[in-house]
């Protein structure tokens, strides 16, 4: 191989795509390394805080895309605080410095302010596409900047961020020349639109394959951006508040008829509970249904529609489908290879799925792969018969409402249910648990599961042994998180150096000491143990206490770039 | 479907003084061992926080000196968990799951082998203050545990703000007792906080409308986007869809005299007497204390009959306002009609409510 050129070696790895198999590429020598690195041109950095972007600008310098991801998974649920960190600022100023030839940018879980947005648009000419998911800190002034300035723009798709908005005409930015955009998602927003910019938005679009819109958009827009757009692949409606009766909703169907193309449909923000007929028509062709944020719609309703849908490969509901629902979706769509149940009502802890429904998908629904399930109940029995049926899951996530909740039927512990999952599943890279949980289901899971990349615990195992069979056994974890759980020094200390196989370690409410978390920063230089102290709870004193003294929050990850300098103040990193 | 409530106990009412609660909680300690012991919110039970507990109470039969606090308690439970008056499920699973976890313990369990001092667990309860002033000074980690930051509606800050600390783990040792709550835990400062609202948690304990489901930080784990647009969401579904369909059709109640307002489905009841019975029900705690004001047996266990009595008798009447905003008579039109119409309702002192009748009945004979 040595005596290729450079350009050939260059053309190999170009088929060489997984970020995965490029990293063993760039391990084979240092040739190899060189023309990986200069070659690669889009990178995947999990967490932000493992390397500096000058780094990354220096060792790829044909950088194109970048993914980076910043906050901890658990704060999606509020256990971290808002202030931890995840800027993504410092990164586009260097690229900037750096002169990357920057065209993509996805973000999530990231603080992203409008002053980074706007650095942004001005400063990659060939800007295309930017993707924010579950981000935070910016307004629409940020989104403005972005579609004015960025001639280029194809894509700007922002999932379930917390944007402030500012009832400003951010869509009326985008310059009456500009007409490559291809994907518009701005779903999330919960401010008035500007509507006729809006279409007119659409109509020089011609490319326009994908539109989600929010809640400010009301029907009569939607049917004629429909008419302007029939050639949509991907469509989330935004209001469908109507009176069936009325002239608009008889145009709507008209428009919706011509829309062959769509195989994504979504949204249903405010819908009004009845007369999801008129999208039957197209329901034939969707590989794709996410009717998560429409509690609105009743389950016959949903069970209508959803039998039509023959091709759904991807499914996102809400309970209140029922147990019953779920069995049709499992006598017709047989594709189907990923679910996500949703609970309608988060707050109130009840949920209307058990698990009947789930066994019943695991019935009809053989090619799944992934599953996400919120649900009041579950059952050992239920799980070894989901496992039997689906050998195929990929990530399995089971969330009982009630997060100790032994079996419904014979009241154990749900170790075996979970075991016979991991021990089925063979390609499982994803695991979720919940419900009544002893060691021995992390016993399963460190004999079990191999190819276990990433596990979420919460309120489970009896003492240390649990963790330490999940971190003895699965060796190709890189993130595990864990809460309430009965895990202290024991474990954490047990093997150091797994650390640095890693991406990161989540532990709150557990047993480690402070004593405990200083010992592993002191062994392990190459790992940050970060210490998130709210409220004070507790005091920085040296000494025994140390190991007294419980940790509420850590999280350690492993790094290139030392001790974060934009830690604040109830973040101590030891 | 009423989900069973995991190693919950609530403490036993015994005869209400002050407060009348529903049906009390028995919850039957079967380990014998010296863990289990009753508490109460006083921390009036004889066998106050030693060394070697392991927390557990069970309450049974609680002293009839003890005044019922539980009402003014602060309940965290899980979400999913019940009010203290479906006890029948609670009972029969208590009794038989001794082994089974703590549901959800806001200090660490000790087992018989700790040597400090005993941990309490929550569901549902707070801790009795003798104990949770015990428990202070030899745990340092949760002297500031911020159990209150469960509370539901308004915690949506403290969710974010106050720590997992409440949720504290298991021992690190397999817990053999059956864990019951009993003890509340250390509130000192939320507890300071949380008063003027702790009287409305109090008479949560009502069988018809939900408790305020107290939440755990971070679960259920869904992105809080998800979770605030759903609230948002099915709120507004609710508006607009007031007639047709299942949506519920929550109005409120108020009672005159009474210190704070309650909401009722209307959907829930499919006839006046349903809902009368229910509202005796609700309201039944501010009865009592007029009772007792009035100088009518004012320890005595306050009955339904006597109750409806009450109600029945000149002092209430039940008003509502319809959709042209007058005050009307409940009772006259048929229900169908009613709850289409009915906007809010109060119970008004029977000396307020004259002339009400007369004029109400004549509106809906106009309407008729």
């Amino acid at each position: 191989m040595n005596y290729f050129p450079d350009e050939v070696l260059e053309h190999i790895f170009d088929f060489v795509g997984s970020h995965k198999d490029r990293n063993s590429v760039s391990q084979v020598c240092k040739l190899w390394y060189r023309i990986e690195s200069y070659s690669r041109q889009t990178v995947f950095v999990g967490n932000c805080y493992a390397i500096g972007p000058e780094r990354v600008a220096e060792r790829f310098s044909g950088l194109k895309s970048i993914t980076l991801k910043g906050k901890p998974h658990f704060a999606d649920f509020n256990l971290v605080p808002p202030d931890w960190g995840g800027f993504v600022y410092p990164w586009i100023e260097a690229f900037a410095r750096s002169r990357v030839g920057l065209e993509e940018l996805r973000l999530k879980r990231m603080v992203v302010s409008d002053e980074s947005l706007e650095l942004l648009s001005r400063s990659f000419p060939n800007f295309k596409s930017l993707v924010l998911v579950s981000c935070e800190g910016f307004t629409t002034d940020g989104l403005a900047a972005v579609a004015a300035y960025c001639r280029q723009l194809k894509e700007l798709d922002l999932q379930e961020n917390d944007v402030e908005d500012h009832r400003g005409h951010w869509l009326s930015c985008f310059p009456e020349s500009s007409t490559s955009l291809v994907s518009l998602n701005f779903a999330c927003l919960k401010g008035d639109i500007n509507l006729p910019a809006l279409e007119r938005l659409v109509a020089r679009s011609p490319n326009l394959k994908s539109l989600r819109l929010s809640r400010a958009v009301p029907l009569d827009v939607l049917q004629r951006i429909l008419i302007r757009a029939p050639q949509l692949l991907d469509l989330g409606v935004g209001s469908y508040l109507h009176d069936p009766d009325s002239e608009n909703y008889n145009k709507l169907v008209t428009a919706i008829q011509k829309c062959k193309s769509v195989r994504s449909l979504s949204g249903f923000l405010d819908v009004a509970p009845h007369c999801l007929s008129a999208f039957h028509i197209i329901c034939p062709n969707l590989t794709s249904l996410n009717l998560s944020y429409a509690p609105g719609i009743y389950d016959n309703e949903l069970i209508k529609l959803i039998r039509h849908c023959h091709k759904l490969q991807r499914l996102w509901i809400l309970d209140c489908i029922g147990d019953k629902g779920l069995e049709v979706v499992a006598s017709t769509c047989k594709d189907l290879e990923e679910l996500r149940v949703f609970p309608s009502d988060p707050y109130v802890g009840q949920a209307a799925v058990t698990e009947e429904g789930l066994v019943a998908i695991s019935r009809g629904c053989q090619k799944l792969n992934s599953i996400l399930y919120f649900c009041q109940q579950m059952t050992n029995a239920a799980l070894i018969t989901v496992a039997k049926n689906c050998p195929n899951f990929v990530r399995f996530r089971l969330c009982i409402l009630d997060p100790t909740k032994p079996d419904a039927v014979t009241q154990q512990p749900l170790d075996e249910g979970f075991g016979a999952i991991v021990q089925a599943c063979k390609g499982l890279k994803r695991l979720s648990l919940s419900g009544l949980l002893t060691d021995q289901v992390f016993l399963y899971i460190g004999m079990y599961a191999e190819q276990l990349e990433m596990l979420s615990i919460a309120f489970a195992g009896d003492s240390d042994k649990g963790m330490q069979y999940v971190l003895k056994g699965c060796k190709k974890l890189r993130k595990l998180e864990i809460r309430d759980s009965p895990f202290g020094n024991a474990a954490l200390l047990m093997d150091v150096a797994k650390y640095e196989t890693m991406r990161s370690l989540w532990m709150s409410s557990c047993e480690v000491t402070l004593g405990g978390c200083k010992a592993l920063a002191k062994r392990m230089p190459g790992l940050n143990v970060e210490i998130i102290n709210e409220n004070d709870q507790m005091e920085f004193v040296g000494g025994c206490d140390d190991d007294r003294q419980k940790v509420e929050k850590m999280y350690l990850y492993r790094t290139l770039a030392g001790q974060r300098r934009d830690a604040p103040e109830f973040v101590w990193t030891l | 479907m009423t989900p069973p409530l995991l190693g919950g106990v609530e403490e036993v009412a015994s005869s209400a003084s002050l407060l009348a609660s529903s049906t009390s909680v028995e919850s039957v300690c079967e380990n014998g061992s010296a863990e289990l012991k009753e508490r109460n919110y006083m921390g009036l039970s004889d066998s106050s926080s030693s060394g070697d507990s392991s927390a557990i109470s069970a309450v049974t039969g609680e002293s009839k000196t003890s005044l019922n606090l539980k009402a003014t308690e602060l309940r965290l439970g899980l979400p999913g968990s019940q009010s203290p008056e479906r006890n029948s499920d609670l009972c029969l699973f208590a009794s038989t799951q001794l082994d089974e976890k703590p549901l959800f313990p806001l200090h660490p369990v000790n087992d018989n082998h700790g040597s400090s001092m005993p941990k309490n667990l929550l569901l549902g309860n707070k801790r009795g203050f003798s104990d949770a002033m015990d428990g202070f000074s030899e745990d340092k980690f949760t002297s500031e545990s911020e159990v209150n930051a469960m509370l539901s509606p308004r915690s949506s800050q403290n969710l974010g703000l106050k720590p997992g600390s409440i949720l504290e783990n298991l021992s690190s040792q397999p817990v053999k007792a059956k864990e019951l709550v009993g003890q509340k835990p250390a509130q000192e400062r939320p507890l300071v906080s949380s008063d003027p609202r702790s009287n409305n948690r109090s008479s949560a304990n009502n069988s018809t409308v939900p408790a305020t489901k107290a939440q755990v930080v971070g679960w259920p784990p869904i992105r809080s986007f998800r979770k605030n647009s759903l609230a948002t969401l099915s709120k507004n579904t609710e508006e607009v869809d007031g007639k047709a369909g299942a949506s519920a059709l929550y109005v409120k109640i108020s009672m005159d005299g009474a210190p704070y307002l309650r909401k009722v489905d209307l959907r829930n009841y499919s006839a006046y007497k349903e809902l009368s019975l229910a509202l005796e029900k609700m309201f039944s705690c501010f009865t009592i204390g007029q009772c007792g004001s009035h100088g009518t047996s004012g320890r005595e266990m306050l009955t339904e009959s006597k109750l409806k009595d009450l109600l029945h008798g000149s002092e209430y009447v039940l008003t509502y306002e319809d959709k042209d905003g007058d005050w009307m008579l409940v009772g006259d039109v048929p229900w169908e009609m009613f709850i289409e119409t009915c906007k809010r309702m109060r119970i008004m002192k029977g000396s307020d409510a004259i002339g009400l009748a007369p004029r109400a009945v004549e509106k809906s004979r106009n309407k008729n």
